[in-house]
């Protein structure tokens, strides 16, 4: 079964989705992104899904319970990229996934977790340890 | 009326040697008719082809739908798509080929003498005419109902612009009333441009929306789901006093959506928002 890679950068994971969603694939994500979260200590996610055509109510709702298991474990998740038509195609459907924050472009996402959370952008040296110090280590 | 082979073919034979004759008593006749707004010169020419095509087709065969009636079937459609985008009524352009009967019976009258058999050739004749003419009425209809179909696509894509207003700032001024195909259209190029721009904002300006029903608030409210679900905020502006009362009277719910009277106070609004954010990461990088 193919696996959605999730990278670490800075204090942000991210994961981009570039295969067909599958219900497997999508479980899978839930599971390998907490187990990340907890290893890693990031205080961020975000999902790209850019490259999906297709975000069914399944995947919808496994992003919602990714955004609230992430919340759990003191992390913020960011879903961004979602193409116009997947928007149209959820609001027809009704589907306005409750719960989870969205940015355009993985830029505004990683600046919008750095508004809420105080994170620095991983490439703001200057106040990573300032970072370092109020960040209270993961469960 | 089919006509029998021995017809056809002393029709044929007629048309040919009616010749100029009968195409200057043609040109005559539709040019009375069209009173002046084609040239004699450029109407002569038309028809003078369109005789030859009737020729054609009469000496191959009586038939106007099948294969031998194909060139003649192409002039006609010619005909009546140009007089459609030129404006000429229905009538007028049907009557441009119904008008071949009366040259055709002056010929007659000078030449055949008017026994039975020339009486009888001319009613069949006068029957295939007429469902020429009846093929360019079709023609002409079917021209023009093309000509709408464009005129309404180039009006929905001119009636739906999505301006920048400031930097991450785009707005959508809504003209005319907002109905399903609109809404869609509208929804679809907000939705691209926030993406190609990477605005988080967006303003629904709709001073321009002369009533809102609840099927118009569902559309914007729609609007404004699908971008939010992308990550963009929607402020709806331009809100008229009249159509704040039907709003609040239809007991349409806005929500959590930010609704501002005009365009300038929805601008505001968002510099507000984004200077604020500016300043909570200035605060923070300032430490």
């Amino acid at each position: 079964m193919e696996r959605v890679p999730v990278l670490k950068i800075g204090d942000i994971l991210l994961v981009s989705i570039q295969i067909d969603m599958e219900d497997q694939v999508a479980l899978q994500l839930q599971e390998d992104l907490a187990d990340r979260i907890v290893a890693t200590g990031c205080h961020g996610v975000i999902i790209d899904i850019s490259a999906l055509d297709i975000v069914d109510s399944f995947v919808g709702r496994t992003l919602a319970t990714i955004a609230a298991v992430s919340r759990v474990l003191d992390a913020e998740t960011v879903v961004v990229g979602m193409r116009p038509a997947v928007a149209i195609t959820l609001v027809e459907l009704g589907l306005s996934l409750p719960g989870i924050r969205t940015a355009l472009n993985v830029e505004l996402g990683m600046e919008l977790l750095a508004l809420e959370r105080d994170f620095d952008l991983p490439d703001d040296d200057d106040e990573a340890d300032e970072a370092g110090a109020t960040v209270v280590a993961a469960p | 009326m089919a006509l029998s082979t021995d017809e056809v073919g002393r029709f044929a034979g007629l048309l040919e040697r009616g010749g100029d004759t009968l195409t200057a008593a043609w040109t005559e006749a539709v040019a009375t008719s069209l009173r002046g707004r084609l040239s004699h010169a450029e109407l002569h020419r038309q028809l003078a082809e369109l005789q030859k095509g009737f020729q054609a087709a009469l000496a191959e065969g009586s038939d106007l739908d099948g294969d031998a009636g194909a060139e003649l079937r192409a002039q006609l459609n010619e005909l009546s798509s140009t007089r459609a985008r030129q404006g000429f009524t229905a009538t007028e352009t049907a009557v441009s080929v119904f008008a071949l009967k009366d040259a055709v019976l002056a010929i007659l009258d000078q030449g055949e003498g008017a026994d039975s058999t020339a009486l009888r050739d001319y009613v069949a004749f006068s029957g295939f005419v007429d469902r020429a003419g009846l093929f360019t009425f079709d023609s002409y209809v079917r021209a023009r109902e093309e000509l709408i179909s464009d005129q309404a696509e180039q009006l929905l894509e001119l009636s739906t612009p999505v301006v920048k207003l400031w930097e991450g700032v785009v707005a959508v001024p809504l003209v005319g009333t907002l109905d399903s195909a609109r809404a869609q259209v509208v929804m679809e190029r907000l939705l691209q441009t926030l993406v190609d721009t990477g605005s988080p904002y967006a303003i629904i300006d709709i001073t321009g929306v002369p009533a809102v029903d609840t099927q118009v608030a569902q559309h914007i409210l729609k609007t404004v789901v699908a971008a939010r679900l992308m990550g963009a905020d929607c402020i709806i502006s331009g809100i008229r006093p009249q159509i704040a009362q039907t709003i609040v009277a239809l007991g349409i719910e806005f929500g959590d959506i930010a609704t501002k009277s005009s365009l300038a106070d929805a601008l505001r609004h968002v510099l507000r928002l984004t200077d604020a954010k500016a300043a909570r990461r200035g605060a923070r990088r300032g430490v």
